[in-house]
């Protein structure tokens, strides 16, 4: 069905890697899908019979970070293979194309392999002022993710740029940024984190590539094997929390010891992530084991959320410098100050409060019991 | 013939009425003071391993408790609402009459402007202070809501997970957290104001506020009474 398109496997041997590599590459395949040992076999008969759809990567607004962080998996072939050689029809970053003939490129693609290719995209769409604050190839950006989405047979929003807006969207969000998802009308699987961590990204094209079908998707459609987890609850620092011992400031003894990151506002409480799990660079290490908290970059609005080094963000319409607990205190304060004032007042008044309650007591009562 | 100040004593709060009140005084306390250690634990100095130690744990574990006993505590008291004697009932709450309205605009004349108490004043809550409680009850379960909201990810519950929708809603967890913290201080700010407001009736009023909530009497002026 998709005519013309070599099977992964010839693509590996043309780019002369063995046997032996493609087969290591099938087992990397398997265990990131989260499938047994025994599917090895399974991955390989399908990457060997199977064509490999073709990848259109479209950049709007975005650093490229998510690009960067791709091409640095720890399994290298999945990252030459898949970007270099295989599949990558169109992307602004990496294709060698350039100009007219990298827009000539991508329609032939979407043209021949209309509701067939793969959509991954990087970056959120500027719908303000009719989208001229991206525009390629004199395109609006809006104009370009409708086209290219409208064949497309999956859609992945790569970052929490395309999944959330990112640090586009933070108040005021001047130039309209808006996620992915909320422009196309079809289901887009969100893959967030500023950047995404690379073999998360690498793990699920190859589970696209696989199956020809999406991975199992929570509420927010991110894949459920890698975002159904707090970095919190997996967390080497997690006994810690549970045990109240937490670093008070960056340089004190807490810190050296490594206790829990929590007062210094680590946002792994609220952050559903693989850090804790696959780590980053490789598995060497993540910000929390280097001794600096979670920022929450796969959460939505995580720059609004702000300060990044307090446990309570800044409260709204309060400026930045004061939480809940600072404006609670004020009012309860102002509060007791009122109370004791109306105390104060009432007792002033007391005599005749007083009054009119002794005045009920004795009106109408028999004079002879009045006296006393 | 009545004496004409003779006062007549009204079974205004119900067992399950009085129950309910200081139940939920007590999870509020609860839950305010673990919240607050929640939201910033003291430090604590320890020279061995952590694992001997779950004073954190602990408080969050009476935390998530007592958000379980408030919650099904309100349920109870909404559900009194429609059983219960007509001064337990739904319609105490929600002023719908110019007489309600009047009786609201009379209670803030006392409360502020301390005029002096003439007329009859609603025996059960007066008619301020019920739609107070009626507009409470809105935010105590926007607590309950986003408290569940952010218990359910680190649970089976299944309460969690009919509140895990209100995540979504209000954009992040980083918010809904925000939030259920904010109205912590609601909770400070209506029990000084609760509290100080029914000595003060008390006061002003002599039907016996304070001691009602223990023993369900009140006290009515029989020349007041229309029948």
């Amino acid at each position: 069905m998709l005519g013309g398109q070599p099977t992964l496997w010839k693509v590996m041997q043309d780019k002369g890697y063995d046997r032996r590599d493609f087969l290591q590459f099938c087992t990397f395949a398997a265990a990131a899908a989260g499938l047994g040992p025994d599917a090895s076999a399974e991955v390989a008969k399908a990457f060997e019979k199977k064509a490999r759809p073709p990848i259109v990567w479209l950049h709007f607004q975005e650093c490229t970070c998510c690009s960067e962080s791709f091409i640095r998996a720890s399994h290298p072939i999945v990252a030459d293979v898949l970007l270099d050689a295989i599949s990558l029809d169109y992307s602004e970053t990496l294709q060698a194309a350039a100009g007219h003939q990298a827009e000539k490129c991508k329609a032939d693609t979407m043209k021949a392999y209309a509701g067939k290719y793969i959509l991954l995209v990087e970056g959120s769409v500027p719908t303000g002022e009719h989208g001229v604050y991206c525009t390629i190839g004199g395109r609006t950006a809006e104009d370009l993710l409708q086209e290219a989405a409208a064949g497309a047979a999956a859609i992945v929003a790569w970052g929490n740029c395309a999944s959330y807006g990112c640090v586009q969207a933070a108040k005021p969000n001047p130039t309209g940024a808006t996620p992915i998802q909320k422009l196309v009308g079809k289901p887009v699987i969100n893959v967030p984190g500023c950047p995404p961590i690379a073999d998360v990204m690498v793990a699920l094209v190859t589970h696209l590539l696989m199956f020809g079908r999406a991975p199992e998707l929570d509420a927010q459609g991110r894949p459920k094997e890698f975002y159904s987890r707090r970095v919190h609850d997996t967390c080497y620092r997690r006994p810690y929390y549970d045990a109240g011992l937490f670093v008070e400031s960056f340089d004190d003894e807490h810190a050296r010891k490594g206790y829990c990151l929590y007062k210094m506002g680590c946002r792994g409480p609220l952050t559903y992530n693989a850090c804790a799990l696959t780590k980053w660079n490789g598995g060497t290490s993540y910000p929390i084991q280097s001794g600096h908290g979670c920022l929450g970059c796969s959460e939505s609005g995580f720059w609004d959320n702000g300060p990044f080094y307090r446990h309570l963000p800044a409260f709204p319409g309060f400026g930045i410098e004061s939480t809940a607990d600072s404006v609670g205190l004020a009012l309860g304060a102002a509060t007791a100050v009122g109370v004791a004032a109306h105390a104060i007042s009432t007792n002033i008044r007391k005599r005749q409060v007083i009054h009119d309650q002794v005045a009920e007591d004795v009106k109408n009562t028999p004079k002879s019991e009045k006296v006393d | 013939m009545p004496s004409p100040q003779a006062y007549r004593r009204i079974y205004v709060w119900e067992l399950p009425v009085r129950a309910f009140h200081w139940l939920n005084a007590l999870a509020i306390v609860t839950l305010g003071v673990t919240g607050l250690l929640i939201g910033k634990p003291f430090s604590v100095s320890y020279t061995q391993e952590a694992s001997f130690q779950y004073w954190f744990g602990t408080v969050r574990f009476i935390h998530f408790t007592a958000g379980y006993v408030f919650l099904f505590n309100m349920i109870f008291r909404t559900y009194w609402g429609f059983v219960g004697n007509r001064y337990a009932r739904w319609d105490t709450f929600i002023p719908t009459t110019k007489a309600a309205f009047e009786e609201i605009v009379e209670v803030l004349k006392i409360d502020i402007l301390q005029t002096r108490v003439k007329g009859l004043i609603h025996i059960g809550h007066n008619r301020l202070a019920g739609l107070i409680y009626f507009v409470t009850t809105f935010i105590f379960f926007f607590q309950a809501l986003t408290g569940f909201a952010l218990y359910g990810p680190m649970s089976r519950s299944i309460l969690g997970k009919l509140a895990a929708w209100v995540v979504p809603l209000m954009g992040s967890e980083m918010v809904v957290r925000q939030w259920h913290h904010a109205m912590l201080w609601f909770y400070v700010l209506f029990t000084l104001v609760h509290v100080y407001l029914v000595f003060y009736h008390d006061y002003v009023e002599g039907r016996g506020t304070t001691s009602s909530m223990v023993g369900g009497w009140k006290f009515e002026r029989e020349d007041l009474l229309d029948h």
